[in-house]
């Protein structure tokens, strides 16, 4: 068993007064990438979002990442604010990219520098497109360059817990490829929480799975043996993981 | 033509004034939502800490004058910045609170400030060559529309140098956009809220002392008044939108002054007008984004 980064216990979040999230608990471990899976609109943002406090959650959720050594108490990031919770050193890929569209490549990279050093020459090997378009507005991007710019933001410091959010959702198959490489490439020296509905990419990545379904976890474990369980997977995820593709969306509302 | 001179410079010089105090409404509605009816109010304390320094140092000198308009910026500032910080911080996301704190803090400064220097107007002089005039293709324009307009022009490039060259200038551009995306990287947005403030609340304290030099005059009403047209502007241009704004405030007041001219006074009318076009047309103003 390895240590944890982030343990969750009884998260509850709401939009605009309505119940996205109910009682959520999980833990996540401080190596590799764990997937935090589900069908559309059952609270897989919602929880990032909580876990950020972007959004009105309550219950407990503790960060161990600010010391290295054993017996770490960890923090209790529920009743603090999210700029102070992103400065622990939790670093956020939303959905939908979330790029500033009326500021440049390197503006939008110069706004989400916060540590005194920050790793540009990592970023630029990583992305060497988003260096070549530095000037560029990027709302003028296409999705994949806008996902690229949106990962970069979030390594462009180190951190010690990655939060990303369906990071190769509305992307062309090759530019998947490419969001999967720089993920596996973060993942080798910071524990990422995953949000994702391709399944080849989970299947690629991630070492351990949660599953949410109306709110709530429903099953917890190994990530390659849910997706090998083709009847878990067409419970908890309505595919076929052979199937390999997206999770169909279905009517609900984004989660 | 020399008719079409006057108005249009005395109109651009009237937009001057609008921009000052619209320039700092659009951007502390862009970033943070917050619909400031007390913005007047920095104003008219600029107004009247400038004619302040001016007695005590003596009106009829460039310098003097100069050290008002900086000591009405100064001022204009730290009036906003503590009305961001005492009042308005505790009820972000509450529009409605916001709109009655902010209301009230209008009324109740107008009446301090009647408290403290009366209800009449005080009458205010200046350098002897504001209230002359120069001939131009024709026309007699009044001294004092140059400053103004010289005034508004260094405010929008500062401004604008501001927002493109300073840490916060980027953090304001980005939190006009998305202002929770800028909190998501780990930047407290809530500084840059003052920051906006205080330089919105410096353009009005700019444009209170300039205003007593255009009207001749300080009074507690004085900021109230030119709120009214601010906010046209500001809707007009676009909520959130320097840039639309400078231009809506050229647009209306010379619309103001060509219609008073020329359609009978019935300037406030027909800027009126313009705004009830803007919003069935484009409702997002000239400059504005869409919703």
């Amino acid at each position: 068993m390895s240590t944890l980064i982030l343990t969750v216990r009884g998260l509850s979040a709401k939009i605009a007064g309505q119940q996205v999230v109910e009682d959520v608990s999980f833990d996540v471990p401080s190596t590799g990438v764990t997937a935090l899976l589900g069908r559309n609109g059952v609270g897989k943002t919602s929880t990032i979002k909580g876990i950020l406090g972007l959004i009105e959650r309550r219950g407990e959720v503790t960060f161990y990442g600010d010391s290295d050594g054993d017996g770490d108490p960890g923090v209790r990031l529920d009743r603090q604010r999210t700029h102070r919770i992103v400065q622990r050193g939790i670093g956020y890929v939303p959905e939908d990219r979330e790029v500033f569209s009326k500021l440049t490549v390197a503006e939008n990279l110069r706004l989400a520098e916060r540590d005194a050093n920050p790793r540009r020459e990592f970023v630029a090997e990583l992305f060497p497109d988003l260096v070549a378009r530095s000037g560029q507005l990027a709302g003028t991007l296409s999705g994949g360059q806008q996902q690229m710019l949106s990962l970069a933001r979030a390594l462009i410091n180190t951190n010690r817990l990655l939060l990303v959010d369906e990071p190769t959702k509305g992307l062309a198959p090759i530019i998947v490829g490419e969001v999967a490489d720089a993920l596996e490439e973060a993942a080798k020296t910071v524990p990422v929480l995953l949000v994702e509905q391709n399944l080849q990419v989970v299947r690629r990545l991630a070492a351990g799975a949660i599953v949410i379904e109306g709110g709530r976890v429903v099953h917890t474990g190994d990530a390659t043996e849910l997706l090998d369980n083709d009847d878990m997977t067409r419970r908890f995820l309505g595919v076929h993981a052979e199937a390999g593709g997206q999770t169909p969306a279905d009517s609900e509302a984004t989660s | 033509m020399s008719t079409v001179i006057l108005l249009l410079i005395t109109g651009l010089g009237l937009g001057a004034l609008y921009f000052l105090i619209a320039s700092g409404l659009s951007l502390i509605y862009g970033l943070m939502g917050v619909l400031n009816f007390a913005h007047g109010s920095f104003l008219t304390l600029g107004a009247y800490i400038g004619w302040e320094v001016a007695r005590v140092l003596g009106a009829d000198n460039w310098a003097v004058f100069i050290a008002s308009v900086l000591v009405g910026a100064v001022v204009g500032a730290a009036f906003a910045a503590a009305t961001e910080f005492f009042l308005i911080r505790k009820l972000y996301e509450r529009h409605i609170e916001q709109v009655l704190v902010t209301v009230g803090l209008a009324l109740a400064s107008v009446a301090l400030f009647d408290g403290i220097w009366g209800t009449d107007p005080i009458y205010v002089t200046g350098p002897s060559w504001l209230g002359g005039t120069t001939e131009i293709l024709g026309a007699s324009i009044p001294n004092n529309r140059f400053i103004l307009i010289l005034a508004a022009v260094l405010v929008l490039l500062g401004i604008v140098a501001f927002l493109k060259y300073t840490r916060y200038g980027l953090i304001i551009r980005a939190g006009v956009e998305n202002r929770s995306m800028v909190t998501a990287l780990g930047i407290d947005v809530r500084r840059a809220f003052t920051v906006v403030f205080a330089i919105g609340g410096a353009a009005a304290g700019v444009g209170g002392v300039l205003a007593s030099s255009y009207y001749g005059y300080v009074s507690s009403g004085i900021g109230g008044s030119l709120l009214i047209f601010a906010f046209i502007v500001t809707v007009i241009g676009g909520l959130g939108s320097l840039s639309g704004a400078a231009i809506a405030a050229a647009l209306v007041a010379v619309l103001q002054q060509f219609a008073n001219f020329y359609l009978g006074g019935t300037g406030d009318f027909v800027v009126v007008l313009l705004l009830a076009v803007v919003l069935l047309v484009r409702p997002s103003g000239l400059l504005g984004s869409k919703a």
